[in-house]
C-alpha cells in the first residue's frame, strides 16, 4: 500500500492509487451482501441435493426427492385427461341427439367445443364464429352441406375437398376458364343469379339469355330456383348470404374461375369425442337446422 | 507510409479487390449488394489512409506534448456521434414494430417493412449500434485516460471504430432485404460475421496495447470489466456462428451445430451477450463516469474486485434459463437457474458501488441532471437484476416465459439501465471531447430525463401487466378440465397494453431527439473552455 489517505467525507481510507482523478476508498464488502451472496450458494447446493442438476459420465444426478419434470408432465398430462373423460363419460357411446337433451352431457360438450373451437376453427371462421370471405358464417342459417347435427358432424370429420377418403367433394366448373361458357354467357347468367335474390340487374342485361344458361348449366345442382343442394355442398342462390361477395365483378368471377374452398378433415387430428362435441356447439351456435 | 499505414493498404487493397470479383460473381443479389459495398468501403478506407498520410506529411503524432499524454480523441468523437445516431434510428424502429403489433396493418404486406425483418433491426440497431458505439467510444476514451497514454497506431483505432460501424450497415441492410441466419442477437449473415471477427480482434489488440503502454501502476477497475467484454465477446461470437457458407459467392450458411445442441450454444451466447456486452461493459462505463461526475471517490474497492470475478465466473453458466421447459435436459435447466440465483448477488455489487459512491455528494441529484441519469440508470440495473434471477426459477419461468413479461424485464435493463448510462456518458464526453464549458442546456437533460422517464414506466409496466395477464390467461381452465381463453383471445385482450408500450416508446425517442438537439447545440454553439482549464488533452494527471 502506497500511502493512506484518509477520504474526508467519509473518513475512510483510500486504496493509494488513483486513475485520471478517481480514487477508490478501502471499504469493506457490505456485510448483508456477503450473507445474502453465501445464502444463494447454500440454497443452490441443497437444490443441487435434491433435483437432477449435475452431469455424469453415463447420465446425471437424479437428486434425493426424485422428482422428474418429464415425468410430472406426463403425469399431469394423463390426469387432465383423465378427470375429462371422467367427467365426459357418456359423451363416446352417446348420439348427438342424447347429448343435446342431457343436461349434463350438454354443458361438457358445449366446454369441449369452445375450448376445440377457439384453437382449431377460429383461424378462418372467426372466433366469434361469424366466419369472413370465403370462410362461412356459422351463426346464420345458411348450410352449405347442410345444417343438421349429423351433417355438422360430417362436415367437421371427414371435411370438404380435403385429403380424408370420404371427404365432403363437388367440383363446380370453372365456366370461363375452361372455355364451358362465352363471355357474353357468363355475363348473362350472373345478371341472371343476382335477380333470383332480388339484386338489382345493369340496364339491358340479357335476362333471358341467363335463364337459359342457367337452366342448362346451374339448376342441376344449385336448383331451379337457385335454392341449391346440401347433398352437393351448392350454396342458395336465392338468398342474401354470398360466401365471396354478391357484386357484379365478383359473381362474374365466381362463374368464369369457380371457388371451391377448402376445409380439412379433423378426423384423426382431434378425438371422436371432440369432434362430437364440436359439432353439438356449433349447431348452438344458433344456425342449426 | 509506415509500416501500420501499408499493412491496412494492403489489406484493405485486397479486400476490395476479393469483394468486387464476389460482387461479379454473387449467386444471389443480396450478396452482389454486400460484396460491392466490401468493396466500396474497403476501397474508401485506401483513400483515406494514403489521403492522412499526404496531409500530415508521414509526421507522427507525439505521444506527450508538454509532458502530457496527447490522447487520441477522434475515434471517439466518431463513436459517439454515431451512437447518437443509430440510437435515435434504432428508437425509431423499436416505435414502429410496437406500433405493428398494435395494429399488424401496418406491416403494410411489404417483406422489406415486415415485423420480423424489422424486429432484428430494431434489437441490433440499439443493442450492437447504439450500444456498440457507446462501449467502443467509451473504452478508447476510458482506457486512455486512466493509462494515461495514447492508444497506439494512427490507423487502427479509425480502422475498429469505422470496421465496426461498416458492419453495422452490411447487418442491418442484410435483415431489410432477408439475409439472416436466424439466431437472435447473432443474425447477421457469415461474411458480415467474419469481418466483425477481423475487427474485433484489432480491438482487443488495441485495448491490451493502450493496457501495456499504461503509465499508471494498476490498472483501473473500468478497464477489467471492458477487457472482459471485449474478449467474451470474442469468444461467443465464434461459437455461436461457427457456419459453414454454402458458397462464398452467396449469403446462405449453415450452421455447424444442431437441435438442442444449437438451441444450448444460441442461448449461451444470447445470456452472455446480456452479460458480458449490455452488463460487463456498461459497468466499467459506470466505473469511470459515475465517480467522475460525482468527485467522489469508487465506494469500495473490494467490493469492486469480489463482485468482477464473481460476475465473470458466474454469467457464463446462466444460458440455459432461457431454456426451461423445453427439449433441454432437466439437469442442465437446473444448473442454470441455480447459477442464476448465486448471480444476484454479484450483480447487485455493480449496484451498490455505483450508488454508494454518491455518498457524500448526494445532494448534487437535485442540480445535476446528468449525474441523476446515471443514478437512475444503477437503480434500473438493480431492478432488472433482481427481475432476471427472479424469472430464472422455474415456478415463476413456467408462468413467464414466451409471454410479454419478458419483453418488459428486457426493455427495463436496456432503457432503464444502457440506454441512461449511456445517454449519461455521452452528456459527459461531449463537453469533455469538443472543449466546451459545459452543455448547450441542462434544462433540456431534465426534459429529457423526464419524458423518458415516464416512457420508460409506461413501457415496463404495461408489459409486467399484460405477460402476466397473458400467462395467467394461456394457463386458465375451466372445471371441466378445458382451456378456458383460445390463443386469439388473449391476443385480443393484450391491444390496449401494446398501445401503451408504444405510447411509452414515442416518449422515450422524444426525450433522445432532445438529447439530440441539445449535443449538437453544445457542439456547434458551445462556449469553448478555457485552454489552461482544457480537460481534454491536457488534465493534469495528479
Amino acid at each position: 500500500m502506497a500511502h493512506h489517505e484518509v477520504d474526508h467525507v467519509s473518513g475512510v481510507t483510500t486504496t493509494g492509487h488513483e486513475w485520471d482523478g478517481i480514487k477508490e476508498l478501502n471499504n469493506p464488502l457490505p456485510r448483508w451482501w456477503l450473507y445474502v451472496f453465501y445464502a444463494t450458494i447454500v440454497w443452490s447446493f441443497g437444490y443441487f441435493l435434491v433435483y437432477p442438476s449435475w452431469p455424469t459420465l453415463t447420465g446425471y444426478t437424479k437428486g434425493l426427492l426424485g422428482y422428474s419434470q418429464r415425468e410430472a408432465a406426463l403425469t399431469a398430462v394423463a390426469e387432465g385427461a383423465a378427470a375429462r373423460l371422467q367427467a365426459g363419460q357418456g359423451l363416446a357411446d352417446a348420439t348427438l341427439e342424447t347429448i343435446q337433451g342431457d343436461p349434463k352431457l350438454l354443458e361438457f360438450a358445449m366446454a369441449n367445443g369452445k375450448a376445440a373451437f377457439g384453437d382449431n376453427c377460429a383461424p378462418c371462421h372467426g372466433s366469434g364464429a361469424t366466419g369472413s370471405k370465403g370462410y362461412p358464417n356459422l351463426q346464420d342459417d345458411d348450410w352449405l352441406w347442410g345444417g343438421s347435427l349429423d351433417a355438422i358432424h360430417q362436415t367437421i370429420t371427414v371435411g370438404i375437398r380435403s385429403t380424408h377418403e370420404e371427404s365432403r367433394i363437388s367440383d363446380m366448373p370453372a365456366f370461363g376458364r375452361d372455355g364451358l361458357l362465352e363471355r357474353d354467357q357468363i355475363k348473362a347468367v350472373a345478371s341472371y343469379v343476382r335477380s333470383l335474390s332480388g339484386l338489382p340487374v345493369p340496364e339491358g342485361a340479357d335476362l333471358a339469355t341467363g335463364g337459359t344458361v342457367y337452366a342448362e348449366n346451374c339448376a342441376s345442382c344449385h336448383g331451379e330456383k337457385g335454392e341449391g343442394m346440401a347433398e352437393m355442398g351448392a350454396p342458395n342462390l336465392a338468398d342474401a348470404i354470398w360466401l365471396y361477395g354478391s357484386d357484379e365483378k365478383t359473381v362474374v368471377e365466381t362463374i368464369t374461375n369457380a371457388r371451391r374452398g377448402v376445409m380439412p378433415a379433423w378426423d384423426g387430428r382431434l378425438d371422436p369425442v371432440t369432434v362430437k362435441s364440436l359439432a353439438v356447439y356449433v349447431h348452438a351456435l344458433g344456425g342449426g337446422s | 507510409m509506415s509500416l501500420e499505414e501499408g499493412a491496412y493498404v494492403a489489406f484493405l487493397g485486397l479486400l476490395s479487390f476479393v469483394c468486387l470479383l464476389i460482387a461479379g460473381k454473387a449467386v444471389d443479389p443480396v450478396m452482389g449488394f454486400h460484396a460491392f459495398l466490401g468493396a466500396v468501403f474497403s476501397a474508401g478506407g485506401v483513400f483515406l489512409i494514403v489521403k492522412s498520410h499526404l496531409d500530415d506529411q508521414g509526421e507522427v503524432a507525439p505521444q506527450e506534448i508538454d509532458g502530457k499524454p496527447n490522447y487520441n480523441f477522434g475515434p471517439v468523437k466518431f463513436g459517439t456521434i454515431a451512437a447518437l445516431v443509430w440510437g435515435i434510428a434504432g428508437f425509431l424502429v423499436g416505435v414502429i414494430i410496437a406500433t405493428q403489433l398494435a395494429y399488424p396493418a401496418l406491416n403494410l404486406d411489404l417483406p422489406w417493412t415486415t415485423f420480423g425483418r424489422l424486429r432484428p433491426l430494431h434489437t441490433s440497431a440499439v443493442i450492437f449500434a447504439f450500444g456498440g458505439n457507446v462501449l467502443l467510444a467509451t473504452s478508447f476514451y476510458v482506457v486512455q485516460r486512466t493509462c494515461r497514454a495514447r492508444m497506439p497506431g494512427k490507423v487502427t483505432p479509425w480502422f475498429i471504430i469505422l470496421g465496426y460501424n461498416a458492419f453495422i450497415v452490411i447487418a442491418g441492410t442484410g435483415y431489410l432485404f432477408g439475409a439472416t441466419q436466424g439466431k437472435e442477437y447473432a443474425e447477421p449473415e457469415w461474411y458480415a460475421d467474419l469481418w466483425l471477427t477481423i475487427v474485433w480482434v484489432v480491438y482487443l489488440f488495441a485495448f491490451l496495447a493502450t493496457l501495456w503502454k499504461r503509465k499508471e501502476p494498476h490498472i483501473y477497475v473500468a478497464n477489467w470489466f471492458y477487457l472482459a467484454f471485449i474478449v467474451t465477446i470474442a469468444m461467443l461470437h465464434l461459437v455461436n456462428n461457427a457456419t459453414i457458407p454454402v458458397s462464398v459467392f452467396g449469403i446462405k450458411s449453415y450452421i455447424v451445430w444442431s437441435g438442442v445442441q444449437d438451441a444450448m450454444v444460441q442461448w449461451w451466447y444470447g445470456h452472455n451477450a446480456v452479460g458480458f456486452f449490455l452488463t460487463a461493459g456498461f459497468l466499467a462505463i459506470m466505473y469511470y463516469f459515475v465517480p467522475k461526475q460525482a468527485g467522489r471517490p469508487v465506494y469500495s474497492y473490494r467490493l469492486s474486485i469480489v463482485h468482477f470475478w464473481a460476475l465473470i465466473f458466474l454469467y457464463i453458466w446462466a444460458g440455459p434459463h432461457h431454456l426451461h421447459y423445453t427439449a433441454l435436459p432437466e439437469w442442465a435447466s437446473t444448473l442454470g437457474m441455480t447459477f442464476s440465483i448465486i448471480l444476484w448477488m454479484p450483480s447487485w455489487g455493480g449496484m451498490i458501488n455505483g450508488l454508494m459512491t454518491l455518498s457524500g455528494a448526494w445532494d448534487k441529484l437535485r442540480t445535476d441532471p446528468v449525474l441523476r441519469m446515471m443514478v437512475v440508470s444503477i437503480a434500473f440495473y438493480g431492478m432488472s437484476t433482481f427481475e432476471g434471477p427472479l424469472m430464472s426459477v422455474k415456478a415463476v419461468n413456467s408462468l413467464s416465459h414466451y409471454t410479454d413479461w419478458t419483453i418488459g424485464h428486457v426493455h427495463s435493463g436496456a432503457l432503464g439501465w444502457v440506454a441512461y448510462i449511456s445517454f449519461g456518458a455521452i452528456y459527459c464526453l461531449v463537453p469533455w471531447l469538443w472543449n466546451r464549458k459545459q452543455l448547450y442546456s441542462l434544462k433540456l437533460v431534465d426534459w429529457h430525463f423526464w419524458v423518458s422517464t415516464l416512457g420508460i414506466v409506461l413501457y415496463i409496466s404495461a408489459m409486467w401487466v399484460a405477460g402476466i395477464m397473458q400467462g395467467l390467461m394461456w394457463r386458465a381452465y375451466t372445471e371441466l378440465g378445458f382451456l378456458q381463453y383460445s390463443f386469439i383471445e388473449t391476443v385480443e385482450a393484450m391491444h390496449p397494453y401494446y398501445l401503451i408500450r408504444a405510447l411509452g416508446g414515442v416518449l422515450f425517442l422524444l426525450g433522445s431527439l432532445v438529447m439530440a438537439y441539445n449535443i449538437y447545440m453544445t457542439i456547434r454553439f458551445g462556449e469553448a473552455e478555457e485552454a489552461a482549464a482544457g480537460r481534454v488533452a491536457l488534465a493534469p494527471a495528479e
